[in-house]
């Protein structure tokens, strides 16, 4: 520096910037969240990709590109900031393309999404506004508008075979074979479907819980939703949820534990009534559920004890519809159904501010 | 006698990155004289003093230049020897207006007749050490600035078992207490059995956190010639806030809206300590205080002993400038300091830094939506609901915001710290506490 | 066929118990009205404002026919309407002026010098507790349109960050003024047609280096009509309780162009963004 203390350079006058306290900030942004999101995904979507084909990749590009568009179209149309940028678009869409059977038409994409961003998500004010999962709204209004496509063309899994997929063979997921009681697991229903059809056999789901059958459900060779298939790229995904901090880890557990315990205690009392715990853990949409859907920052309690709440209820909602309930899976419904309760889970569970006691009069 | 005190974790908080290691290391300089000193008046809470000299008036270094307004007030002292100069309106370091008195130095700085030692205060009547802490304009230096005189006068239903030096400089970049413990630290010890004695306690810890393994060092070592425990601290902002650090020391939760006293005990900072001390075995007032001038763009960052009312530019020129134009200039830490809009601000009496961020280092803050990730709920060390508080000030409905808590916030900053959409949250508290105040005045 | 009928007989015995038990329940717990209070509701604006003090119209309409308000207490009405509510209650109703709002302050951002960027809520009260938004002048509009959104009638703007009433518009219920964290909305007399555009109190050299728009204090205008105009300290201010007429405008020929009427105040705002435009 220069020796004459009046040639010492200073802040300008006008320069400087006032703003509140504090003035450090953790290095996080919500793009940076969500794009961590899409990271997490990437094991579930190549694995979508290796099962089903290039059809697959086809549903995530519709599916991705209709809810960025809509978003951009809403936020064009209301004359808002564009809120592309921060990739909750993409997120919602490549959450719901995982959703969707493989060979999902555009526009069964379309209608998805349309319902997914505009009706669940931007009409309640735009991301952090909504209060319902708008992936699970998605999903949710197409399995009731379109049960034939959303529930019987079910394509079976081509591993490796990109190209081999275009002359499908339809299949059924093991979800739709429990409850259908039709195990010839060659024309392969979701195992679920299995599941719920056949009360008169003495152990009806023989076939489908072969030490085989639960390989090919852990990674995910059977037939269903994209992402639904494979426990394993959603556990590796799940992985990275918890290593960025994304996820609280009381919500997939407290929503995987109730559903163990949940059917193990049906499938004990009467086994003819549904399949074991593994099953129900390893097929439908359970693992992208738990781990993907139900932890949606913006619908999930904020509290700890609310996410165990939170978690559980999904967790028994999914089991009562998938054992006595009219569809094979319950995992969508079930988080629409807890996303509901979300307000008043918080307002339960909040606790006193810290040094306040039942004496000082802190119950209000 | 590195005590056993068992410390209970406080719920919450974060650890942000601390940038300590600018200054923690660097000695302590002494500022020079300068030509002028602009001392703000207030620079307590509770009634502003009276200024007891006028325009023209000669004063020594020490002499009293503002009587106190009442009972939580303290007088103010003469910096240097020189003359009385003009009253004038500066802006103050919240941004608001404020009255300042300009001394003008004669070059002397000849102490006045003022205060006398006492070095054997050990014998010396409560009252009499009580009045000498009025005297002096001691006023708590950790941010709060509350009269310390006030502090040591529980009322007598208070049983007081309990005093806390708190040395846990938890925010960020800031080393004055810790610069202080290593080279007054004897000093701060013995203010502290001072404020012992007047406080009739036997119990004092001082509290210091694990990341200034030299300092715990240093004062253990001095601190067994005096009865004072010292006590590490887990690494954790806000370690240093009243509420927490009496909870991770005894354990003794501070109910909303009490003090300290209510649980027992009082919470003093290292450097009101080291100031008792001055006070008394010295017989020195306030008058100059350590202070970090730091941030990456100042050219040599150092903790200095300034004179109360040097203004952050010359505090700016002694460490030969800046390298890079500023963003931010923040008087105190970067948690929970207040940005200034120009550099004339005096340092006053709480002024524990002066911190600087470049422009690549300011983060702005956004109107963005709350996305509800819930990671302030988390953090928050007084288990406020934030999200759902913060919407309501939004939407202007204090008597909402009242009724979930929001009068607990203590502004620590931590869930703008933690906010990925970058949300102004504290200021929104902190609207929202004062529109509330306004209206419970009005009743 | 029998289910039809059954039916039928269900639900219509169900509707004729529920009528006769909703039919006694009206009479039985009735609440006493007085009708006048619905009349009087009728003949209020109906914007529930607030500018009165009472918690919307229809409770200002009940203080009114207890005799706890004035007929006139409503800032809104038109003096016909005052005159019709007490002429319905037969009282006689006072005189009043109508009152409207105005910002007294010319900094707009093309006019003001900023003391530093301010980064936060953009609401002025919040901005007033952090160093009061960026403009150098603490005594002017701090331009974040607080006022604008707390007006139910629509009548303040934020032009070039500087509320400005619409005086046609405003009715002159307070609401502004009251918000206002630096109190500088005015309410004044609608019938003054000029005002000074300035609210700062410190010396006006100090003043134009903050502000481009500021009065200078040269009292011309109050050379021209010393009992129109009044000046205490620095700060020069319209005599409201002897308003001057426009032609003040001519005679004092305002050299920092401060004294102005609304409408010229108003296009000398929006001229500034366009110079600011043409200059950028």
């Amino acid at each position: 520096m220069s020796e004459e203390n009046n040639t010492v350079k200073l802040p300008e006058p006008g320069s400087l910037i006032v703003s509140s306290s504090p003035h450090l900030h953790e290095n996080s942004s919500i793009s940076k969240i969500m794009l961590q999101v899409l990271l997490c995904l990437l094991p579930a979507v190549l694995a979508a990709v290796w099962f089903f084909g290039l059809p697959a990749l086809k549903v995530m590009v519709y599916c991705v590109a209709f809810c960025m568009l809509l978003e951009y179209l809403w936020c064009r149309l209301m004359k808002q900031k564009s809120t592309l940028c921060d990739f909750s678009a993409a997120v919602t869409g490549l959450i719901l393309a995982l959703n969707l059977p493989s060979h999902s038409q555009w526009w069964l994409c379309a209608v998805g999404s349309f319902v997914a961003i505009i009706i669940a998500k931007q009409v309640f004010g735009g991301l952090g506004q909504n209060p319902f999962n708008p992936a699970a709204v998605g999903r949710v209004a197409l399995l009731i508008g379109f049960t034939g496509p959303m529930t019987t063309q079910w394509v079976a899994p081509t591993p490796g075979a990109f190209v081999g997929a275009f002359d499908a063979v339809t299949t059924a997921t093991p979800l739709t074979l429990a409850k259908a009681g039709a195990f010839q697991a060659t024309t392969s229903a979701t195992p679920l479907s299995v599941a719920k059809n056949c009360a008169e056999n003495v152990d009806p789901f023989a076939a489908l819980q072969t030490a085989d059958s639960y390989w090919n459900y852990f990674i995910g060779n059977m037939g269903g939703s994209l992402g639904e298939t494979s426990a394993l790229a959603i556990l590796i995904g799940a992985i990275g949820l918890l290593a960025f901090r994304l996820i609280r880890w009381e919500i997939p557990v407290a929503v995987l534990g109730t559903m163990a315990i949940f059917t193990w205690i049906v499938h004990t009392t009467s086994p003819s009534t549904t399949p074991g715990p593994l099953f129900h853990l390893l097929t439908g949409g359970a693992m992208i559920g738990a781990f993907f859907m139900a932890t949606d920052m913006v619908t999930s309690p904020l509290t700890r004890r609310g996410c165990v709440i939170f978690g559980a209820g999904i967790g028994i909602i999914t089991c009562v519809i998938r054992i006595w309930g009219g569809f094979p899976e319950g995992m969508s419904f079930a988080i629409v159904i807890m996303n509901a309760l979300v307000p008043l889970i918080d307002r339960f569970c909040f606790k006193r501010p810290f040094g306040w006691t039942h004496a000082s009069g802190g119950a209000k | 006698m590195n005590s056993t005190q068992k410390v209970v974790k406080f719920r919450g908080g974060v650890h942000p990155r601390e940038g300590k290691e600018l200054t923690a290391s660097r000695e302590l300089r002494i500022a020079p004289l300068l030509e002028k000193y602009i001392v703000p008046i207030r620079q307590s809470i509770g009634a502003p003093p009276t200024l007891c000299v006028k325009k023209g008036d000669a004063v020594k270094k020490g002499q009293r230049i503002a009587e106190p307004g009442g009972f939580v007030s303290v007088p103010l002292h003469s910096p240097t020897s020189g003359t009385v100069g003009d009253v004038v309106e500066i802006i103050g370091v919240t941004g608001a207006a404020e009255q300042a008195v300009e001394i003008i130095a004669d070059g002397q700085d000849e102490w006045g007749a003022g205060l006398d030692p006492i070095p054997n205060w050990e014998n010396t009547d409560r009252e009499l050490l009580k009045k000498r802490i009025l005297d002096a304009g001691i006023v708590g230096m950790g941010g709060a600035a509350f009269p310390t005189h006030v502090k040591l006068s529980p009322p007598p239903e208070k049983n007081i078992d309990t005093l806390i030096i708190n040395g846990a400089e938890c925010e960020p970049y800031l080393t004055a207490d810790h610069r202080l413990m290593l080279d007054r630290g004897e000093a701060a010890l013995i203010g502290a059995s001072i404020a012992a004695k007047i406080l009739k306690v036997d119990r004092v810890f001082v509290g210091i956190e694990e990341n200034k393994p030299d300092a715990i060092q240093k004062m253990t070592e001095l601190a067994s010639k005096y009865k004072i425990n010292v006590v590490p601290l887990r690494v954790r902002y806000p370690q240093g806030a009243e509420k927490q650090l009496i909870y991770a020391l005894t354990g003794r939760k501070v109910v909303e809206g009490g003090l300290p006293m209510d649980v027992g005990c009082v919470v003093m900072n290292v450097g009101t300590a080291a100031a008792v001390h001055n006070a008394v075995v010295l017989g020195e007032p306030l008058i100059e205080r350590i202070t970090t001038v730091t941030g990456s763009p100042v050219a040599d960052p150092a903790n200095f002993l300034f004179r109360i009312g040097t203004p952050i530019r010359k505090a700016l020129e002694l460490c030969g400038g800046v390298t890079t134009p500023p963003a931010k200039v923040i008087m105190g830490g970067p948690m929970m300091g207040f940005a200034q809009s120009n550099i004339e601000v005096p340092i006053t009496k709480n002024s524990s830094g002066v911190l600087l961020m470049a422009p690549e280092e300011v983060e702005q803050f956004m109107g963005n939506p709350c996305i509800r990730c819930g990671r302030c709920v988390a953090a928050c060390p007084m288990n406020l609901l934030i999200p759902q508080l913060s919407v309501m000030v939004e939407a202007e409905k204090f008597d909402m915001a009242e009724h979930n808590y929001v009068m607990d916030c203590m502004e620590c900053g931590i869930c703008a710290y933690v906010c990925p959409a970058k949300r102004p949250l504290v200021q929104h508290f902190r609207r929202a506490k004062a529109e509330i105040l306004a209206k419970r005045r009005k009743k | 066929m029998d289910t039809i009928i059954l039916s039928v007989i269900v639900v219509g015995i169900t509707g004729m118990v529920l009528g006769a038990f909703i039919a006694v329940a009206a009479k039985k717990f009735a609440v006493e009205l007085d009708p006048r209070i619905d009349e009087v509701a009728g003949m209020l604006p109906g914007a529930n404002c607030g500018g009165c003090g009472f918690a919307g119209c229809s409770d200002l309409a009940k203080n009114i026919v207890e005799g706890k308000a004035p007929a006139g207490r409503c800032p809104v009405c038109a003096a016909e309407t005052v005159e019709k509510i007490a002429a319905y209650l037969g009282q006689a109703a006072e005189k009043k002026e109508k009152m409207v709002a105005v910002v007294l302050c010319s900094g707009t951002l093309s006019n003001s010098k900023m003391a530093a960027g301010y980064n936060g809520v953009l609401d002025c009260r919040s901005a007033n507790l952090l160093n009061g938004g960026g403009k150098a002048c603490r005594f002017g509009c701090i331009g974040f349109g607080t006022c604008a959104r707390t007006c139910k009638f629509g009548a303040i703007e934020v032009i070039d960050g500087l509320a400005v009433v619409h005086p046609e518009l405003c009715v002159g219920c307070g609401q502004c003024a009251e918000i206002c964290p630096r109190k500088m909305i005015k309410l004044v007399p609608a019938a003054a047609p000029v005002h000074v555009y300035c609210n700062s109190l410190e010396k006006p050299v100090l003043r134009r280096k903050k502000c481009a728009g500021a009065c200078i204090s040269c009292r011309k205008c109050v050379k021209a009509e010393p009992e129109k105009m009044s000046s205490q300290g620095f700060m020069v201010r319209v005599n409201y309780s002897n308003a001057p007429d426009a032609s003040i405008v001519e005679k004092a020929q305002c050299p920092a162009k401060c004294l102005l009427t609304p409408e010229e105040h108003l296009k000398a705002v929006r001229d500034g963004i366009k110079k600011n435009e043409g200059a950028a």
